[in-house]
């Protein structure tokens, strides 16, 4: 399995999610930086996350007009995983991979927690490991996780099975209490209609080691290693 | 006090710089002739209490600063210590109180962004930020905007360069009202052979500016970090530096892509007087002179005058002594993260700054005199009268101590930080292994089992009482609350902050903080390796609590095998360390119960501490106990509440035969005390130890159920008990 990360200026995830899949591979991916036009034959493309240009205005606006992205388009399109955390979800919605948007959480405060989702998928190259689904704790750590989309797109997302994830109790209830951001329909991660590219909000890359105090983000990167050899 | 350099220099203008008329006299000898405006800014930033310490040094120079983990004590950027296996671990922490005061948002988190530089500049990669926050009292008009401010600021600025924000106190004082403390730490992580130096060297090598351009903002902050504040305080917001955290990231990535290299002699992050200060000082240090051309500055502003240029604080620079000919190879590094890099001139042998704009000497002032030569002052000062001790039988208990624990757990002081910390990232890098709301946080060494303990620490209701056991206890809890991780204490920084030091009386207190921590840190083995001194805090004459905040940093060899707060599964028995005297004076029962902030401090034993402390990290090494925790404000019995929330887990406390009053056992604040969990049979061991040390220990309960118990009566639910404990801040900021 090839996997390259996309490292944007402001990009500061980028190694901690290498380490992760790295980890899983059993050696670290290529990083690429967002000026490259071209990238070479991969399976996984991975947009980090971070504060890709400062994010001062919309956050991963300017990121999805960098030179690397319209190959990352390309592939997306071709099938290629493309998997985006955090900035890296934000940076897919601008780009036009995944619809709807992230906004201001709804308490307009930065959140670095763990919280509980429920896997809502797992006959994706990203969720294979995840057995029967389940509830994993997975850390969130955003000002602007507040996904959000038109009545008939949400609708949309939930016929086609394309969440991801959702925001629940340890239970895996997902009621208003557990929704940290305010999303809509507790949605902490979506597909593209392939099923092949995917977002999220949490970071799995933060708790795939025990000494942080978890695993439950390990399977991630194992099931795209186990589906992509 | 827009300037340009025919203005005349009259005494108001000079008094206006801040600068007395001896320091004038000063100058003019120094020059052998008047300064213009120009000469006359840089003065009177380098001058400035803020720069040159001038009220501080004096004492400042019997800190202990030595040790053989010492590589660079202070004197630097920030302070050097070994973590051998060819690293080491820069750190320091530093005051943005007044800034933070006009405007929380951006005076946080430009505090945030120095103290980064300041390790960066090094050559270190920034690995954690920690910070030392002092509001006013809850019901004053503006704490709630301040916490709000500054939290985010500081938020905003670590989150976004993707520094982990591991912890750090907060406490409120009605002294604080009118002025704030903001004291930002950060350590950093580097190549012992591969560390940087303020330095020039020799004539003839380019000097460089990189970063962001230069702007008219902060210019004077050096200044106004220098003076008391007014109630025109609020009309020195231009003063104020905005920080962009995006360009800070650039600025790291960039300087340790070049640092990799063999091109930089010396580096320097312009932060208070920015050019001015950062040439000054890198000439300085090596005894050349230094010439700048600022028609090559960057600015973002049009028609700045030399003055302006040389006092900005615009944030995000940096300036740097090349090796001649890697100009080329470090301006194509910084153009790739898309900063400015301009070469602004070069060091010469004359010993002089020389500073040319459009083809006039805006300014030729002899450098050492500037830099090393700043005026001295050892101020009057009076001792602090001795408080009265008050006994533990003269304290009443005015309710349940179960009722007690509840109030103590609910107020202010003690309640969980949780609505803080959550709003800065403390996970980023993905090596936070101890969270915040422990005794220190813990990160790994990256790609290693190594752990860097960390910590911030004061309780100035003691300073204020008694200075020096005060400034004992300040550096003793940091040495404490490392320990109780299991690591090594290494080495501390310190931000010590005070009122004005032309009153007598505060110069006491600063004296007096400054023997105690001395003697502290020369006891206990924990050099001061960096800091920094904030005098001035007073509003309208009235000053701050003395606050000499510590910032303690230590090593676990093998941060798998650290200790934390929580009851664990397999703890069943709990074991106090330390001595029992039932110490009330000046505790957070006698302020909560009784409204009383009377009576001494708790004395700090510095032996006995040493060797509890000792004891501790033995014990964790060998894996006797992995559940250990300080005993601090509120005593054994908030102590052992921690302990139980962290867990989920409850516990009886046995008050024990101590021949003291029951709630003097639970609620006193004695020192160099530590509770630890374990099993029976680990329990009994550990009582064996302590005896064949000396160390005074004894059985202090039983862990489990659901509840918080005192000789197993007068139980508290650890659902009350968390409600209640959570609950204080967020309901205050939401202005429930």
């Amino acid at each position: 399995m090839k996997a390259h990360v996309i490292v944007f200026p402001g990009s500061n995830c980028d190694r901690d999610v290498a380490v992760s899949l790295g980890e899983a591979m059993g050696r670290p991916p290529e990083m690429l930086w967002h000026g490259e036009t071209e990238i070479p034959e991969t399976d996984l493309i991975v947009l980090p996350g971070g504060f890709s240009y400062g994010d001062y205005l919309r956050c991963g606006a300017i990121a999805a007009k960098s030179p690397i992205m319209r190959d990352v388009v390309k592939k997306a399109e071709a099938g290629t995983r493309v998997l985006g955390i955090c900035n890296g979800f934000q940076v897919l919605t601008e780009a036009g991979l995944l619809p709807g948007v992230l906004m201001q959480n709804a308490s307009l405060k930065y959140i670095c927690r763990d919280v509980m989702i429920r896997v809502e998928r797992t006959d994706t190259a990203f969720a294979g490991k995840y057995g029967n689904g389940g509830v994993l704790r997975i850390p969130i750590a955003h000002h602007e996780g507040n996904y959000n989309a038109d009545d008939d797109t949400l609708d949309r997302l939930e016929g086609d099975g394309r969440v991801a994830f959702r925001y629940c109790t340890a239970d895996g209830d997902p009621s208003a209490e557990a929704n940290p951001n305010g999303s809509a329909r507790n949605i902490a991660g979506i597909y593209n209609e392939a099923g092949t590219v995917l977002g999220l909000m949490p970071h799995p890359e933060r708790l795939a080691d025990p000494e942080l105090g978890g695993t439950d983000g390990s399977p991630m990167f194992t099931s795209l290693v186990e589906a992509l050899q | 006090m827009s300037a340009t350099a025919t203005a005349e220099i009259t005494p108001d203008l000079v008094a206006e710089h801040g600068l007395s008329v001896e320091e004038y006299q000063r100058i003019c000898a120094i020059l052998e002739r008047e300064p213009n405006i120009t000469e006359l800014g840089v003065f009177s930033v380098m001058w400035s209490e803020h720069c040159s310490y001038k009220s501080s040094r004096v004492w400042l120079k019997d800190f202990p600063t030595t040790g053989p983990q010492v590589i660079c004590g202070p004197g630097e950027n920030a302070g050097v210590v070994d973590i051998g296996d060819g690293q080491a671990v820069i750190f320091k922490m530093e005051s943005h109180n007044h800034p933070s005061y006009i405007e929380p948002y951006q005076g946080a988190a430009t505090g945030v962004g120095g103290i980064m530089r300041d390790v960066f500049t090094m050559g270190a990669r920034p690995i954690a930020l920690m910070n030392a926050l002092r509001f006013g009292d809850p019901s004053h008009e503006k704490t709630r905007h301040l916490v709000s401010g500054v939290v985010s600021g500081i938020g905003g600025y670590g989150n976004c360069v993707g520094v982990p924000t591991v912890g750090g106190e907060v406490n409120f004082d009605p002294s604080y009202n009118g002025n704030i403390l903001v004291n930002a730490m950060c350590v950093g992580l580097a190549d012992t052979d591969n560390i940087f130096y303020a330095v020039a060297e020799s004539a003839d090598k380019p000097v460089i500016y990189v970063g962001s351009k230069t702007g008219r903002d902060g210019i004077h902050g050096a200044t106004m970090a220098s003076a008391e504040f007014a109630e025109d305080s609020e009309e020195k917001r231009p003063t104020v530096q905005v920080g962009d955290p995006f360009t800070e990231k650039l600025l790291i990535e960039a300087c340790l892509e070049l640092m990799a290299e063999d091109a930089i002699i010396g580096i320097q992050d312009m932060g208070a007087a920015g050019l001015t200060s950062s040439s000054v000082e890198m000439a300085g240090k090596s005894g050349v002179g230094i010439e700048l051309n600022l028609d090559h500055v960057p600015c973002r502003e049009d028609a700045m005058t030399a003055y302006e240029m040389l006092l900005s604080e615009s944030q995000e620079r940096m300036l740097m002594v090349l090796r001649p000919g890697h100009e080329d190879a470090a301006r194509a590094i910084f153009e790739k993260w898309g900063l400015d890099f301009a070469v602004i001139g070069k060091t010469t042998d004359t010993g002089r700054l020389v500073v040319t704009h459009q083809g006039r000497i805006e300014a030729d002032i002899p450098v050492l005199p500037v830099s090393s030569e700043a005026p001295l002052y050892n101020r009057p000062w009076s001792e602090t009268p001795a408080p009265p001790e008050i006994a533990p039988e003269d304290v009443d208990m005015p309710m349940s101590a179960g009722e007690a624990l509840v109030k103590l757990m609910g107020s202010p002081d003690l309640c969980s930080r949780r609505w803080v910390w959550e709003q800065y990232d403390h996970m980023v890098m993905a090596d936070t292994v101890a969270r915040p709301g422990g005794d220190a946080a813990v990160v790994r060494v990256h790609g290693t089992d190594k752990g860097i303990a960390i910590t911030t620490d004061v309780t100035p209701r003691y300073v204020d009482a008694d200075p020096a056991e005060g400034g004992k206890q300040a550096v003793a809890e940091a040495w404490r609350n490392l320990t109780a991780t299991g690591a090594l204490p290494l080495a501390i920084t310190d931000c010590l902050n005070f009122g004005s030091p032309e009153r007598p009386e505060i110069m006491g207190q600063f004296v007096g903080a400054v023997k105690g921590m001395s003697e502290a840190c020369l006891v206990l083995a924990f050099p001061v390796v960096s800091g920094n001194v904030s005098f001035y805090n007073e509003t309208n004459g009235k000053g701050i609590l003395p606050t000499p905040a510590v910032g303690g940093v230590g090593l676990l060899d093998d941060a798998t095998k650290r200790a934390s707060i929580d009851l664990k599964p397999g703890d069943d028995t709990l074991v106090l360390i330390g001595p029992e005297r039932g110490h009330l004076g000046q505790s957070l029962f006698l302020r909560e119960m009784h409204e009383r902030s009377e009576g001494a401090p708790p004395p700090v034993d510095l032996d006995g501490e040493k060797a509890a402390g000792d004891l501790i990290r033995a014990l964790i090494a060998e894996g006797i106990t992995s559940t250990v925790h300080d005993c601090s404000d509120g005593g054994l019995y908030v102590a052992v509440a921690e302990m139980a929330l962290a867990g989920g887990r409850g516990a009886d406390i046995l008050a024990g035969d101590t021949g003291l009053p029951t709630h003097a056992v639970l609620f006193g604040e004695d020192q160099g005390r530590y509770v630890i969990a374990c099993s029976q049979t680990n329990a009994e061991a550990v009582l064996t130890r302590a005896a064949e040390a000396a160390i005074p220990a004894r059985m202090a309960g039983t862990v489990g159920g659901g509840a918080l118990t005192n000789d197993g009566k007068d139980p508290i639910s650890l659902k009350e008990l968390s409600a209640v404990h959570a609950g204080w801040l967020p309901g205050y900021m939401d202005g429930v």
